[in-house]
């Protein structure tokens, strides 16, 4: 833990600090390849869609079935008359899935099922679902999202500025696109529990971005008042200053999710618990990678286009070459940031000796 | 408080002043009260467990996934000309769960969910089958002989002239003799089979209340063709059981009202209330004599000819045409009320219009002084049985007991291991401080527990599957609201402030945080509630309430613990398991000599303690 806690304290110093604003480019790069691979997987492969899109049937048996999965196929073959697909999951039970049969006709299914299987047929669990049941709640998730994306560009720009709501929402649909690409890619079955676990990290994917645009707006507020650095430098020591809190945001997320994920696919073999867990587990990811390597750089890009920006970074520029030139010491034309300025005055240089003192506790503590 | 109590203590208060935040008013009142929020948090916390013990709710409701039992989602189709609109699916709501509950299961709960979509939740143990078949049907509208009926209650006026006319319609020549009519359904036992049984339970029940109105002759015959022998033998029990509800029957009551006439079957007599004008009615209805699907079309017309204004138009299928002409036959030739038919809607009588002449032709038209309104609904009612609309199968999920109590250990066993994890997770990495994250988790659990647990009987909330998920996510979003502020705690500690003026420093900040991203987390929770359907719903809600709960854990609690905990010397001094060592953080020393006078105790403890 201290390794971190230091790590955390050295890149609150700015002592070691990753140039994210700076090579954006490469990050950018890297986001739109992906992008374009999850469209192209997405428009090529196409997503699984489960069963709750073509309407069918599930039907799951009670644990310990003696029944092959071979055999259990051929009793749903006959009752339905469809293709059925039956899984055997980890505690023994079976999940049959049939496609293309509507409500009415599943329940005679699930009586012919019940005695094939040598089963009470109150003893069957069924999910019978009807052609547009997936369609409808795909469609109100659609609605939910849009609704959703316009109400948080609004409140964004109101508690933030325009660029930073833009820049969260470009974050958003790319975490989004990269999750379904993933979908498609991998082939993972998109249920309305998928639905679920995407529309969630709309929400959480958002809450780390806001994260970091909540130090940088700090950070930021008198930033026409100093001479010192540029917008794109304090942003980046905004983003390496809440680093080490976005990386246990994003452990402690994970966390549970892989526990769900863990029992959801383990445990139950399928199910809700493995849709939701699994799509909130890509998306989380790519959640904390974007607001790290995408949101934040877009926002210091579409910030140094305005005047004043452009004026103040030719300004430090300026500063910093005759600063050069004179060879002398750096004095501020004035505080960046209130919260900054300890930190700029404090010795930067005494960071080897504190890390030793450091180093001897650690020792001594195991 | 502290500034008060130590002069020592005030310097660094002052510095923080000086040097910090904007909201120095506020941040100082709430740093100086910190008993009295922990206080309110903990009245709120036993005052909730209270209610929770108080109400015998003590564990949340399960949802149908998890306690089994069967799970129907209709979804109202839009075209039958009546909109899909809160009222109409508010009355669904209303008669699907008469049906439901009328099946003996008491538990069901029908709910709307979105704009056009109802859920219908039947706990196992119940026929689901049944219950499927029941609750989607749109007609259940029946047409029964009146055989009594009487104001009930205290408000309502004896007004026999609030009851309408059934007359012909347009067609005329429509005068067939009742013994005719009779004949005709003796001659064809098949399709009039509730008829015939009917009439003859219609008889005994007409016979026991001899004393009170006119016996009808012409019931009495075709009662004696009757087919069934079963219902007249039984029937002398029967009806003076029903003949004492009827009587006990007080229509004023609302409980009386919605349990009058449950699991009435078609083809028994049955008592039922009615509201005609401003009070309500009760009536001792026959057999039904015409099934509600078998009225082809009804409508609300203007009477532009006659004086009578408004009034319904129905048109009867054959074999409804044909029952319809025997029942007005034979109604026609009774007195009062006895000439009346009841017009029964999931066992609450509409209308009951009297009738003065067999109506053949399959043509009828219902007169009375209607408003538009009540023609309309009337006539609604009439064509879509009570359903004010038509519903369409979306999704049946029935989940055995055995299953349902496997997802639930699954769902809890993973909240176990994910909440396991973050623990550990943050005891390694936060020491000392994991004690106020743990603390300040363990509250959350207990509000979300017991917050869950009363909503189950206040507004219906069920936990399932989908909703445990959400609360396992939300075990990150909560701790995530330490991690800020512990972050940025460190964060004045690595600047060289000593922990007291830390902590109220980093907390104006932290506390802005919080909330701008709480906020974006409760709009997604609140826009997917409103916005979706099923699962979603669930989960939406529980983390809606969970971010809110963060929101409260955070202020009412983790702040103020977090104040108190400044003062124990373990933290303040930065015990290296305190997580708020300031070496191990890398803390610049100048700042933190210039407080070391703050706090007296400080140095020379410190040995002791490590």
């Amino acid at each position: 833990m201290s390794k971190l806690g230091s790590l955390g304290a050295r890149l609150h110093r700015g002592e070691i600090s990753y140039d994210f604003v700076g090579k954006r480019k490469i990050w950018y790069g890297v986001s739109i390849l992906i992008t374009i691979t999850a469209i192209l997987g997405l428009a090529v492969r196409g997503l699984n869609m489960s069963i709750d899109f073509q309407g069918g049937a599930v039907f799951t048996t009670p644990n310990h079935m003696s029944t092959s999965v071979a055999q259990a196929e051929t009793y749903a073959r006959d009752a339905s008359g469809h293709q059925a697909v039956v899984q055997k999951l980890g505690n023994g039970s079976l999940r049959i899935q049939i496609a293309g049969v509507d409500t009415a006709k599943s329940d005679q299914i699930k009586q012919t099922l019940a005695k094939d299987l040598n089963l009470n047929p109150e003893k069957l669990a069924a999910d019978l679902v009807g052609p547009s049941w997936g369609q409808e709640i795909a469609n109100k998730a659609w609605e939910g999202l849009a609704i959703f994306m316009v109400l948080v560009v609004i409140y964004l720009a109101i508690a933030f500025e325009w660029r930073m709501a833009v820049a969260a929402l470009v974050a958003l649909i790319h975490d989004i696109t990269i999750t379904t690409g993933i979908y498609a890619l991998v082939g993972f079955e998109v249920s309305p529990g998928t639905i679920i676990g995407l529309l969630t990290i709309l929400g959480y994917s958002l809450y780390d971005t806001v994260v970091v645009f909540d130090s940088l707006k700090e950070q930021t507020k008198d930033i026409t008042k100093q001479t010192r650095f540029t917008y794109s430098e304090i942003a980046n020591r905004s983003i390496n200053g809440t680093l080490v809190r976005s990386i246990n945001t994003t452990v402690v997320a994970l966390l549970p999710v892989a526990g769900l994920l863990f029992i959801g696919g383990g445990f139950l073999g399928a199910g809700d618990l493995n849709d939701i867990s699994l799509s909130l587990f890509v998306g989380l990811a790519a959640g904390a990678y974007s607001s790290i390597f995408i949101a934040t750089p877009l926002v210091a890009d579409l910030k140094e286009r305005e005047p004043a920006m452009k004026a103040l970074t030719k300004r430090v520029m300026a500063k910093r070459a005759q600063a050069a030139s004179e060879d002398g010491p750096v004095t501020a034309g004035g505080d960046d940031a209130e919260d900054a300025a300890p930190a700029v005055v404090g010795p930067r240089n005494q960071s080897v000796s504190r890390g030793r003192g450091r180093g001897r506790q650690a020792g001594k503590r195991r | 408080m502290a500034a008060e109590r130590r002069p020592g203590a005030e310097r660094p208060e002052r510095e923080y002043e000086k040097v910090a935040a904007p909201k120095k008013g506020r941040s100082a009142s709430a740093q100086s009260k910190p008993g009295r929020s922990l206080a309110l948090i903990l009245i709120a916390i036993v005052a909730l467990t209270g209610g929770m013990f108080v109400s015998g709710h003590t564990t949340p409701r399960l949802g149908i996934d998890l306690a089994g039992g069967t799970s129907i989602t209709l979804k109202a189709k839009a075209d039958q000309g009546s909109a899909i609109n809160k009222a109409n699916m508010d009355t669904a709501v209303d008669i699907m769960n008469r049906r439901v509950n009328g099946l003996g299961v008491s538990e069901a709960e029908v709910q709307t969910q979105g704009t056009d979509n109802i859920i219908v939740n039947i706990p196992r143990g119940t026929n689901s089958k049944e219950a499927q078949q029941q609750v989607g049907t749109t007609a259940k509208l029946y047409f029964r002989p009146v055989l009594a009926s009487e104001p009930s209650g205290a408000a309502a006026s004896p007004s026999p002239s609030g009851s309408p006319t059934v007359g012909s319609s347009p067609k005329p020549g429509s005068s067939s003799s009742p013994s005719a009519s009779s004949s005709q359904k003796a001659s064809s036992p098949g399709t009039a089979s509730p008829t015939a049984s009917a009439t003859t339970q219609g008889r005994a029940v007409t016979d026991a209340l001899k004393a009170g109105s006119s016996p009808s002759p012409s019931a009495t015959p075709t009662g004696g063709s009757s087919p069934k022998p079963t219902p007249s033998a039984s029937g002398g029990t029967d009806t003076a059981k029903l003949q004492a509800a009827f009587t006990a029957l007080d229509c004023s009551k609302p409980d009386d009202r919605a349990k009058a006439g449950n699991n009435a079957k078609p083809g028994d007599p049955t008592i039922a209330c009615g509201k005609i004008g401003k009070g309500y009615y009760k009536y001792l209805l026959g057999p039904a004599a015409v099934d509600g699907t078998e009225v082809k079309k009804a409508q609300a017309v203007f009477d532009t000819q006659g004086a009578s204004g408004w009034q319904v138009q129905m048109t009867f299928n054959s074999t409804g045409a044909k029952k319809f002409a025997d029942i007005t036959g034979q109604l026609a030739k009774n007195q009062a009320p006895q000439n009346e038919f009841g017009i029964v809607l999931d066992g609450e009588v509409v209308s009951s219009p009297y009738v003065s002449l067999a109506i053949t032709g399959g043509q009828a038209e219902i007169s009375g002084s209607f408003t538009q309104q009540d023609a309309q609904s009337l006539a609604n009612m009439l064509s879509y049985g009570a359903l004010p609309l038509s519903f369409q199968e979306q999704s049946v999920t029935t989940v055995t007991a055995a299953l349902g109590g496997e997802q639930l250990h699954a769902g809890l066993l993973a909240g176990a291991i994910g909440l396991a994890l973050v623990v550990i997770y943050l005891v390694v990495y936060y020491r000392g401080l994991s004690l106020v994250a743990m603390a300040s988790l363990v509250v959350s659990a207990i509000l979300t527990y017991v917050i869950m647990s009363l909503l189950g009987p206040a507004i219906g909330f069920a936990l399932n599957l989908p909703a445990v998920c959400g609360a396992i996510v939300a075990i990150g979003i909560t701790a995530d609201s330490f991690i800020v502020y512990f972050e940025r705690i460190r964060d004045e500690i690595r600047e060289g402030r000593s922990l007291r003026p830390a902590v109220e420093r980093a907390w104006p900040r932290a506390r802005r945080t919080v909330l701008v991203s709480d906020f974006v987390s409760f709009l997604a929770a609140a826009v997917l509630f409103i916005v979706t359907v099923g699962k979603v719903q669930g989960f939406a809600f529980t983390l809606g309430l969970t971010t809110v709960l963060d929101v409260v854990v955070v202020f009412l609690f983790t702040k103020p613990l977090m104040t108190l905990l400044a003062r124990r010397k373990f933290f303040a001094n930065g015990h290296k398991w305190s997580g708020l060592d300031p070496k191990s953080l890398g803390g610049k020393p100048p700042l933190r000599r210039t407080r070391r006078p703050a706090g007296p105790a400080a140095g020379p403890v410190d040995p002791k303690e490590a």
